[in-house]
């Protein structure tokens, strides 16, 4: 062989050694038979995070032959990272995500069904209403873990010096009584309310429920349609009436995010802000020293003190092999103490129903008692698992109620859009 | 109306430039001041551009939390290998395309343009497909290859520019002297095209630098991850972000970038100059 056809060759062979050489083939057992799951984890906050990975090396020094890797990943654009890992075979075997990212997946077949799987421990631990969040045409998707009911966080000065009543869990305020208390807290360049509504769609359809209203129908072919009706108009009328009638909300929150909101709250500009539970833990570490606020319930209407959720769910792929092991894990990761762990890491809400008896949970402190007391409360989010609810939120709702809410289109062409140019999208999915 | 004088017209010049560079300058800055801002300053309703109570507390938090060198050290591989492979590649296709007008040449300069078009979810399924297929899932090398084939159209597309701003009639008089036509690249175009070539490179680095998605899907374990993938881990669902660390690690992602401009925009901007005098 010519000196230059037998260099091509060496190089041809070093880079074809250097590229199968780059990763492995394995099924996820190792030579001496152990086995390898990997779990993806969205956690992070520090001590989320760590709580993940100590439960992780909690369950790798009990279990030799099954050892769990953690693997960290990311909210932003977890959904299409995670179906490119389907479609190439490459998912983790245990996967973090939110019940109402998973329709797809599980429709898609991409998810297994836990029904036969879940041991009764867990299943009986949970309650009903937070598995219909992950059931997909009768099967069982994903493990609803941890979820955050919406709160009104306010200025205890400034609800104090008000003389309004303060609401409780077992009476919070009518949305008549809260649009009133936020009229007397506006004053001076202050706003009683300030209402950051970038995302508008699943606070107006969460908190929608408690006025009664669910936009969302099945009818009995399980077909999806939407209406909206007086109960619709309760949540989303209150906010409309506050930005541009009573001028108690902050218009230019509209377009704010939480996060973007909490400056104003802290400076005294907004007396009371919306938001979910987990941001109290920015309010703990921003809020200047002395600060006190407080944690009240969302206001509640015809439809009681209901609201819409979308827990943080664990799932396994379908195409794990070790799917018994996998859910042997979940179901260790979520045994009640270490709930409570993931929980008070995450500052969320536990769906297991004797994590959410632990003390810790219903101290006042930080406002857990609020929280605890809403859990029974919070129902499936309205959309869940209606399959194009994606688009009609992006192109049809999200437009529609942030010209609504800045009073640019009234009641009327709201809900032309969101109903005629809603169902013509849902339509598209349900042929 | 009276046009301005000279002078005055020069200041409002300045003055101009001056509104324009604290415009630019504005997000690195801001930047900056945050990321030296305690917790408490970040949610000030009257935040100042020098924090009250400056703290490295944000800097010792992001690398506590996170493999920020880890990452750093794979974003610089990736992004060095895949500038130098792109440019090494783009160099003498950019000279074909620009010298050998054709149909050939028009269509492919044409296919690259429209290639520009195609959003990355789009390819990423067929890509993944691919680089399984090759075992480069989970690989820098594989990385690397995405990068090269991504930034490979546009580095062409601006070469093949610096390459028609060369005089042809260098080439013509090289190859009077006997120079053949590698030769000629090599020692009489590749000199003059030093600038481009420059210039393309760091479009190439800049590109892999900031890369997002195609990290997120292709590296699945932690010491495999880029930089702009570990500085998502700093965010939540719905937007909520632990600002401090997030622009302690943002602020010093920021940094090779500037270095790098900083060395060599004088030879970009020479390199410039000489084709503007060209005559």
């Amino acid at each position: 062989m010519p000196a230059l056809a037998r260099r091509m060759a060496a190089a041809a062979t070093a880079l074809a050694l250097l590229l199968t050489g780059c990763s492995s083939t394995d099924d996820g057992r190792d030579a001496d038979g152990t086995i390898r799951l990997r779990f993806q984890s969205l956690a992070w906050q520090k001590e989320s995070v760590d709580a993940n990975k100590q439960l992780v090396r909690e369950w790798n020094a009990a279990h030799p032959d099954v050892q769990v890797e953690y693997v960290q990943g990311s909210w932003d654009n977890v959904h299409d990272q995670l179906l490119t890992s389907f479609e190439g075979g490459e998912a983790p075997d245990i996967i973090h995500d939110a019940s109402d990212d998973l329709a797809d997946f599980a429709y898609g077949g991409y998810l297994t069904d836990l029904r036969s799987l879940l041991p009764d421990r867990l299943k009986a631990d949970i309650p009903e209403q937070s598995w219909r969040t992950t059931t997909f045409d009768g099967g069982i998707y994903g493990v609803p873990f941890l979820q955050e009911p919406r709160v009104l966080i306010a200025n205890t000065k400034l609800l104090k010096a008000s003389g309004a009543r303060i609401p409780t869990p077992e009476r919070p305020w009518s949305w008549a009584e809260f649009r009133e208390v936020s009229k007397t807290l506006t004053e001076n360049g202050r706003y009683g309310v300030a209402w950051p509504l970038r995302e508008p769609v699943s606070v107006t359809l969460n908190l929608g429920l408690s006025g009664g209203g669910q936009l969302f129908h099945r009818d009995p072919d399980g077909k999806a349609e939407l209406r909206f009706e007086a109960g619709d108009q309760v949540v989303t009328g209150t906010i409309r009436d506050q930005v541009n009638s009573d001028r108690s909300a902050a218009r230019t929150a509209l377009g704010m995010g939480g996060s973007d909101t909490l400056p104003g709250f802290f400076g005294g500009r907004y007396a009371m802000v919306p938001l979910g539970f987990a941001y109290r833990q920015q309010i703990v570490e921003q809020a200047p020293e002395g600060f006190a606020w407080t944690v009240l319930p969302a206001p509640a209407g015809p439809g009681g003190p209901a609201q819409g959720v979308s827990p943080q769910t664990l799932s396994v792929a379908e195409d794990s092999p070790y799917k018994k092991d996998a859910v042997a894990f979940i179901d260790f990761l979520l045994r009640p103490p270490n709930m409570v762990r993931l929980a008070r890491g995450d500052w969320m809400l536990p769906t297991g129903t004797t994590a959410l008896a632990h003390p810790s949970l219903h101290t006042a402190e930080h406002g857990w008692a609020t929280g605890t007391a809403l859990a029974k409360h919070l129902r499936p989010a309205p959309a869940q698992a209606v399959r194009g609810y994606p688009e009609w939120k992006d192109k049809v709702a999200t437009p529609a109620l942030q010209e609504y809410y800045s009073g640019a289109i009234d009641t009327a062409e709201l809900r032309r859009r969101l109903v005629d140019d809603g169902n013509r999208v849902l339509a598209r999915y349900q042929r | 109306m009276s046009l301005p004088t000279g002078r005055a017209a020069r200041a409002g010049q300045y003055l101009a430039l001056l509104a324009y560079l604290v415009f630019l300058a504005f997000p690195f800055l801001w930047l900056l001041s945050t990321a030296f801002k305690p917790a408490r300053e970040l949610g000030s309703l009257h935040p100042t551009w020098i924090p009250d109570d400056p703290t490295l507390d944000n800097f010792r938090q992001a690398f506590d939390e996170q493999p920020l060198l880890q990452a750093a050290a794979n974003s610089l591989i990736a992004a060095v290998s895949a500038a130098l492979i792109a440019v090494t590649i783009a160099t003498p296709m950019a000279y074909v395309m620009a010298r050998h007008r054709g149909r050939l040449a028009t269509a492919a300069t044409g296919w690259v343009v429209v290639s520009q078009a195609f959003p990355f979810v789009l390819v990423i399924i067929p890509l993944f497909l691919v680089l399984k297929n090759l075992h480069l899932i989970n690989s820098l090398w594989g990385l690397i290859l995405v990068y090269v084939v991504w930034s490979l159209p546009f580095a062409l597309w601006m070469l093949a520019g610096y390459v028609r701003a060369v005089p042809t009639e260098l080439e013509e008089a090289a190859a009077v002297d006997g120079a053949g036509r590698v030769r000629t690249l090599v020692s009489v175009v590749a000199p003059l095209l030093a600038p481009g070539i420059v210039a393309t490179a760091l479009f190439a680095f800049i590109t892999a630098w900031n890369e997002f998605f195609f990290a997120l899907v292709l590296l699945k374990t932690p010491e495999k991850q880029t930089l702009p993938v570990v500085l998502t881990h700093f965010l939540g669902a719905e937007g909520v972000a632990d600002l401090g660390p997030l622009a302690a690690a943002a602020f010093l992602a920021t940094l090779p970038s500037l270095v790098l401009f900083a060395f060599i925009q004088r030879r970009i901007t020479g390199g410039m100059t000489t084709g503007a005098v060209r005559g």
